[in-house]
């Protein structure tokens, strides 16, 4: 301010100084709220991944004489050794069909749920329940609601349904549970607010065009939830894709569940590996990325529209 | 303002509408419900999530106050011994102090970076700004492990492993970037003209930010402590990365019993300390929700939109 | 409430300009405002007369130029150093402060004593008449209740200039009548400088002592209401000024004042606004009001203009009629019985309200101009 008083006076024209230019692109004192925050992800983010990629191409000796490639040696480990590159294989088949189904199922119950009626706050409110569960909680009860001597199985054994318990936990089907628990809450409470966000008046507009509900769903409500239907996918996707302590407890983790976020843990405090185990760490965060941009690619033919609204 | 709207009673007439229809008398023009596959489905599906949800909570309840409990429906003779001993024995005190620590550090630290830099995110456009939404991003997109891995590295090297230091410095990876996810919008619908009509009141910037823009936030700061509290509380991944005996946090002990070599502790000891997690949770949220509603943040002007 | 004891003799604006990345929102704005005036800057949306306001108020920083009250410069100081009151658009009111809290914080800010604060606050509801609303907060308030908070908010503060950022745009009609004798009835009572800004000529016909017509960030005229409703300097004022028939013609011959103006169905005699040649393309302009209907009985002079009733709309006192000349120009005429559509009437103007003006604006010539400010 002092600067643009002194030299501005005598000048009526071209009294836009530097600081005025900057100001008008919006780089003026303001910004500097920002610099503790920019400040914080470069040290605890940026630094520590750019250093876990350095990291990546410092294998260890055993590694490089088992498997050669020199500096890539991590990195020849993950794509040859069967054992470790399968698990992007195991995660993937976790992780896709649990988002996919949180999502889908989501999306008839959020339609439906949509009109107001007695009770749904209370309906919502213990949605959020299994969000405070957690995963271990998740875990501990399903191993004890869905095991071998469970009350499900006692159920189903007791009305004849089933003559042998149903192996529901230590194998895939455990974790999908375990998934879907933690997941659907979220991808419906995402969706119902979304789905809040489309103008009702849209649809009936439609409607007073002669659309039916099959048409209105297809033509107007469906492109406009597309976006939203993405980011949820993508958001229970980054849930599944990571999961780690249900994969261990509820799963088989030497076998149908061993997951990539277990390989990596394992190769950090088992094996003590810091090179291989930052290499694990980072090949998942590739190939959850590569997903996403599929999604996003996916996104960009259905996209038509927003949902006009934030959230 | 909206949230005056909420909370006011909803004139009699709705009250009428939601009541008949609830009772299935329905509004001339109304569809049915009862008859179509599609609402047997969505019902059919929420019963049988509820049957999991509830058989799950009520399981560890029941068996962490049960004395033997094998074949049978319900445990023979009911105690509360389980809990005495998994308080003396994982040291409770410590592990909640710990968790409780740790979360209210991260709480506050998350706020006093992640609001300044969200304000700056929902007012001005600046060169860059894009490349700076995408480095807050990118630590709630990508998977824990990924960056925790490398960050546990670090930690290690810096001789901060199994500190309580590294247990609030890791879950602020996540908080702080979601902390500014959230908020931003939140500031993006308060008028900016509000704060220019203060500055014509004659407030200077600093109090702009003290008596009109502080009692404003507070709404959005709530309910994004909240969220932070209950990811930062659940967070499992990160903290069991850089956690030690002193300082782990509650669900991370409660894995590491359930993992313990020699197949794990006694079933009914981490059942009891699930309960105690669960209603330290619980407690939590309802007090919480006394201040303040959480879908807030993203429901705020849909609501009042649609009444 | 006592008149404001920080006036000042003369507010200037020399050279005000300001951009934004190389788009001119406002270009040489030159101003002289005297202690107690009523300014109106006028215009449609776009062109400056909001960025004017801002750059007065210090929300925005200038680009070019100075303002100075009493020969010092303000432009350098923060708005909130600037002593000026604002009322806003869309009333920008404290939502968590209750009505009494909102008017005080201006005069919290100042650190005034608590039993002034107090006093001021209660002048200022009772100004407005809000004494009963007081403890409400905003939210429970209407529109027109909501903008007298805000404009109580502003001269509570008695600051040595009230800036007016169309404050009455988001009121419904009749509210917006009310608020407008409002206004003009506090300012003749406080006598407080005011900039108003509208894109309601009536409006500001109605409130300013003086009206600053602008368009794409330049002045097109500075003048008292009267000056503008009966001599706009240029075709876009007139427009601007309800002078709804605007018709590109040609000059058929000049005599001193007057000239013959053709085409279109039309050949009048008009006023010459603008100098103009024999064979020039100009723009007449004529206001609905001007145009008298003489029925088709009367003898067809050469001044008359033959045309067909389009569509006849009824209010109140007179009828708002299109009608279409023989050659397809589209007229609007008030008349003062009920005309049948179909009919063939005949329209005579008075020379003196027919206006000639020259169809470019100073080297900006925009025939584009003419359908985009409608």
């Amino acid at each position: 301010m002092m600067t643009s008083a002194t030299h501005t006076g005598s000048r009526a024209r071209g009294s836009a100084s530097l600081r005025h230019r900057l100001a008008e692109r919006g780089v003026d004192t303001k910004l500097l709220l920002l610099v503790p925050a920019i400040v914080f992800a470069l040290l605890l983010f940026v630094y520590p991944f750019a250093y876990g990629i350095g990291l990546t191409f410092q294998p260890l000796a055993a590694t490089q004489e088992q498997w050669g490639g020199g500096f890539f040696a991590n990195y020849v480990a993950f794509f040859k050794d069967a054992f470790i590159f399968d698990s992007v294989w195991i995660t993937l088949r976790l992780a896709l069909p649990a988002a996919l189904f949180n999502v889908l199922v989501s999306i008839p119950i959020a339609f439906k749920l949509r009109s107001k009626f007695r009770g749904k706050r209370m309906l919502q409110t213990l949605l959020v329940l299994p969000i405070t569960l957690g995963t271990v909680l998740t875990a501990q009860g399903l191993l004890i609601f869905a095991g071998r001597q469970g009350w499900l199985n006692r159920f189903l054994l007791e009305n004849g349904i089933i003559d042998q318990p149903l192996q529901l936990v230590n194998n895939y089907l455990g974790v999908m549970l375990s998934l879907i628990i933690s997941g659907f809450p979220f991808a419906y409470l995402l969706i119902s607010s979304y789905l809040s966000g489309i103008d009702p008046s849209l649809e009936a507009a439609a409607k007073t065009l002669g659309a039916n509900w099959k048409q209105r769903f297809r033509r107007i409500t469906l492109p406009l939830l597309a976006p939203g239907l993405a980011t949820t996918f993508i958001l229970t996707f980054v849930l599944a894709f990571s999961v780690f302590p249900s994969a261990r407890l509820v799963g088989d983790a030497s076998g149908e569940t061993r997951v990539l976020a277990l390989m990596a843990y394992r190769a950090f405090s088992e094996q003590l590996d810091y090179s291989m185990a930052s290499t694990i760490a980072i090949m998942m965060g590739v190939v959850e990325l590569i997903v996403i941009a599929f999604v996003f690619l996916g996104r960009s033919f259905l996209y038509k529209g927003s949902t006009g609204g934030k959230g | 303002m909206s949230n005056s709207k909420l909370t006011a009673a909803p004139p009699t007439e709705v009250v009428n509408i939601v009541k008949n229809r609830s009772r299935g008398k329905l509004a001339p023009g109304e569809k049915s419900l009862a008859a179509s596959p599609g609402t047997w489905f969505v019902w059919f599906g929420i019963a049988a999530f509820f049957i999991f949800l509830f058989g799950i909570v009520l399981s560890v309840l029941v068996d962490s106050l049960g004395k033997p409990w094998f074949n049978t429906w319900l445990p023979e003779t009911f105690t509360l011994g389980w809990y005495q001993e998994s308080w003396a024995r994982f040291d409770l005190t410590h592990i909640i102090g710990v968790t409780l620590l740790v979360a209210f550090s991260v709480i506050i630290i998350s706020v006093i970076i992640g609001v300044p830099a969200s304000y700056v995110l929902a007012r001005s456009n600046f060169p860059g700004k894009k490349l700076v939404m995408l480095l807050f991003l990118l630590p709630i997109l990508i998977p824990p492990i990924t960056f925790g891995i490398p960050l546990a590295t670090v930690m290690y090297n810096f001789g901060l492993g199994r500190t309580v230091l590294a247990v609030i410095l890791v879950n602020l990876v996540p908080s702080v970037p979601f902390v500014i996810i959230t908020m931003t919008p939140f500031i993006e619908q308060i008028n900016p003209a509000i704060e220019n009509a203060a500055r014509m009141c004659g407030a200077s910037m600093f109090r702009v930010f003290t008596r009109i823009l502080a009692p404003l936030l507070i709404p959005g700061i709530l309910a994004a402590s909240i969220l932070v509290l209950v990811r930062t509380v659940g967070m499992f991944d990160l903290t069991f990365l850089v956690s030690g005996p002193r300082s782990d946090t509650l669900v991370v002990a409660i894995y590491r019993a359930m993992t313990s070599a020699g197949g794990g502790e006694a079933r009914q000891l981490i059942s009891s300390m699930g309960v105690i997690y669960t209603a330290m949770m619980l407690l939590i949220l309802i007090i919480a929700l006394r201040f303040i509603n959480p879908t807030q943040l993203v429901a705020q002007v849909k609501d009042s939109r649609e009444d | 409430m006592t008149r404001s004891t920080n006036t000042f003799d003369t507010l200037e604006l020399k050279n005000v300009g300001r951009s934004f990345g190389g788009q001119n929102a406002l270009v040489d704005l030159n101003l002289r405002v005297r202690a107690g005036e009523f300014i109106a800057l006028l215009g449609p949306s776009g062109c400056g007369k909001s960025t004017a306001l801002n750059c007065l108020a210090g929300l925005l920083p200038l680009t070019h130029g100075e303002i100075l009250i009493d020969g010092k410069r303000i432009d350098v100081l923060p708005s909130e150093k600037r002593d000026f009151g604002m009322v806003f658009q869309n009333y920008a009111l404290f939502p968590h402060l209750s009505v009494e809290k909102n008017i005080a914080f201006g005069l919290q800010m100042r650190n005034l004593p608590k039993a002034e604060v107090t006093r001021r606050v209660a002048d200022g509801l009772a100004l407005v008449k809000l004494q009963d609303q007081a403890k409400k907060r905003p939210g429970q308030l209407s529109g027109g209740q909501q903008q007298r908070v805000a404009i109580a908010r502003a001269v509570v503060l008695e600051p040595r200039l009230v800036l007016m950022d169309e404050p009455l745009s988001n009121l419904d009609a009749k509210l917006r009548l009310e608020m407008r004798t409002e206004i003009r009835r506090l300012h003749q009572s406080l006598g407080l400088t005011t900039i108003y800004v509208t894109h309601d000529q009536e409006e500001a016909l109605s409130l300013a002592d003086r009206l600053v017509v602008l368009r794409e960030g330049r002045v097109q005229q500075i003048g008292t209401p009267e000056q503008l409703h009966n001599n706009p300097t240029n075709w876009h004022v007139a427009d601007f000024m309800g002078y709804r028939n605007i018709v590109d013609l040609e000059v058929e011959s000049v005599v001193g004042d007057l000239a013959r103006v053709t085409g279109r169905g039309i050949s009048i005699m008009a006023t010459l606004a603008q100098t103009a040649a024999v064979g020039d393309t100009v723009r007449l302009a004529i206001r609905p009001s001007d145009l008298v209907v003489t029925g088709p009985d009367t003898p067809s002079g050469r001044d008359a203009i033959q045309a067909t009733v389009n569509v006849v709309e009824y209010q109140g006192r007179e009828f708002a009629v299109e009608v279409t000349t023989t050659e397809g120009q589209n007229l609007y005429v008030h008349a003062y019985t009920a005309l049948l559509p179909g009919s063939t009437v005949r329209l005579a103007v008075d020379p003196s309200r027919a206006l000639v003006y020259r169809s470019s604006l100073d080297g900006v010539a925009a025939p584009r101009e003419l359908s985009a400010v409608r």
